[in-house]
């Protein structure tokens, strides 16, 4: 094999997994009133890009399904072994956070080729009024967001119309509209239609163990209506 | 087992199992209920339980001892369980390793569920309780038997049903209501008088509760509903709407009604 420099070599790789993540669809994620809402254009109702992890813990992917779904499944399973073995308030996303980053770091700089994914895991504390958003990329870098995050192909654009537009405190329909006419401002402008949008919420106020709730079309269409 | 735990990663062979099972056979057996051998000696049997068919779904009920021997070990053991949003699960038999069954079977579902996306059918979920009583068959030989019953909302099929198993893993569907534990035989002989097709909500409670009291006045090994201590049965109900305990409140108002009738309180 002929020599190539690191340098090079993670340059390329970088540079792939970036193509790869540009060409599909944003997600938001962000903190509203009672928790974290997840919100994403996807044109399919089955094949998720939000989905559960464990009683608090939220999960979204971008970039290629095969590649984020393979990592939901793998944080499911960790979540539910830690949570059997030890105890159901053991489970934190701090840690699911780490071991993803583990996990892709290693596929980065180890395998033929990178993930072409980024994920957020969300959590939101019960007892604190407060809620966690981890940003992990394909080369297994992770940032602790606060407030909002965006992530896909026009993150960039996606931040700062957030950036400009975000509050703490809002209530969900507001939540939702914002971030659907935030989503609607690239590439081009253009309203999303309801059954287009995918949304999920860790609700804190929800009085069952488990806090994750998928939002149902009608629900999504009433707040962009409201 | 190692300090630091692995991430599994999906996709080996091929596609992601669901079962939660199977995953912690794979990567912690050790943690499996009932792979340890143990010498038989007295520990904890849970004792009544049972469940019946009422017009909007089931109620699932059960006194709280749990006794070893002659001893009172507990008095007040919990044995019915939700098993998910909607089916629950009642246990009779050893106790901790019926709790333990419990825990194990109601991850079971949550973890299919987060996996596929999907609910499992009743049908499915009573299949899978059986696989994990045929799994425990080894112990049950050793006299570390467990047998539960279970129930719950089919959406398919509109209606509740109650399945049954023995100690080899053998499933049997009711049609009406079945009891299971030391006292169960009472309590059956008193739901025989008690129980009927279409049964309101508040009655199917009634019934469940004074079943629970039959057993316990022939059956030194199920408690009474107890006044003083304000220890009184566990219920769970399933409907359309889900699983859900029965308020303390209606459990101890059905417990009332029956003393009252029997000029007991």
């Amino acid at each position: 094999m002929p020599y190539v420099a690191p340098e090079q070599l993670m340059k390329d790789r970088s540079e792939y997994a970036h193509k790869g993540i540009a060409r599909g669809r944003s997600v938001i994620g962000l903190e509203f009133a009672d928790g974290l809402l997840f919100i994403a254009e996807n044109p399919s109702a089955t094949l998720h890009k939000i989905s559960e992890i464990y009683d608090q813990i939220a999960f979204a992917g971008v970039g290629k399904y095969s590649e984020f779904e393979e990592l939901r499944i793998a944080g499911i399973r960790l979540a539910d072994l830690r949570g059997y073995q030890y105890g159901r308030e053991d489970v934190k996303a701090r840690d699911l956070a780490n071991a993803y980053s583990q996990a892709l770091s290693t596929i980065f700089t180890q395998q033929m080729k990178p993930y072409e994914v980024e994920i957020l895991v969300g959590e939101v504390d019960g007892e604190v009024d407060g809620a966690g958003i981890y940003h992990i990329l394909f080369d297994g870098s992770v940032s602790d967001e606060q407030g909002f995050v965006a992530m896909g192909g026009h993150a960039e654009e996606l931040t700062d119309a957030l950036r400009d537009r975000y509050q703490a405190g809002w209530d969900l329909p507001t939540a939702v509209r914002t971030a659907v006419q935030v989503l609607g401002t690239t590439p081009e402008t253009r309203e999303i239609p309801s059954e287009q949008i995918e949304a999920a919420v860790v609700d804190r106020t929800r009085s069952q163990r488990r806090k994750f709730r998928r939002l149902r079309p009608d629900e999504v269409g009433s707040a962009l209506g409201g | 087992m190692s300090d630091r735990i692995e991430l599994p990663l999906a996709g080996t062979p091929f596609g992601a199992s669901p079962s939660f099972l199977e995953l912690v056979r794979r990567e912690h057996p050790e943690a499996i209920p009932g792979r340890q051998i143990e010498t038989p000696f007295p520990v904890p049997h849970g004792t009544t339980v049972l469940g019946l068919k009422f017009v909007d779904g089931i109620v699932m009920a059960g006194d709280r001892r749990a006794t070893a021997g002659n001893l009172i070990a507990d008095a007040k053991m919990r044995k019915v369980f939700p098993a998910d949003d909607y089916s629950a699960i009642a246990i009779a038999g050893v106790a901790g390793q019926a709790v333990e069954l419990v825990k194990l079977f109601q991850l079971e579902l949550e973890h299919y569920e987060k996996i596929t996306g999907d609910r499992l059918s009743l049908e499915g979920k009573a299949n899978r309780l059986a696989q994990m009583i045929r799994s425990n068959f080894p112990m049950a030989l050793q006299g570390f038997v467990v047998v539960p019953l279970f129930g719950g909302f089919d959406d398919r099929k509109d209606e509740g049903r109650i399945f049954y198993y023995d100690a080899t893993g053998g499933r049997w569907e009711e049609d009406d209501y079945q009891t299971t534990g030391s006292g169960g035989q009472s309590a059956k002989n008193s739901l025989k008088k008690r129980w009927r097709p279409g049964l309101g909500s508040d009655d199917a409670l009634r019934v469940a509760v004074e079943a629970l009291i039959d057993a316990a006045e022939d059956d030194a090994a199920t408690g009474g509903p107890d006044a003083t201590r304000r220890i009184w049965p566990i219920a769970v109900r399933v409907t359309a709407e889900g699983a859900a305990d029965v308020p303390e409140d209606q459990v101890v108002a059905a417990v009332e009604a029956v003393l009252q009738e029997r000029g007991a309180s």
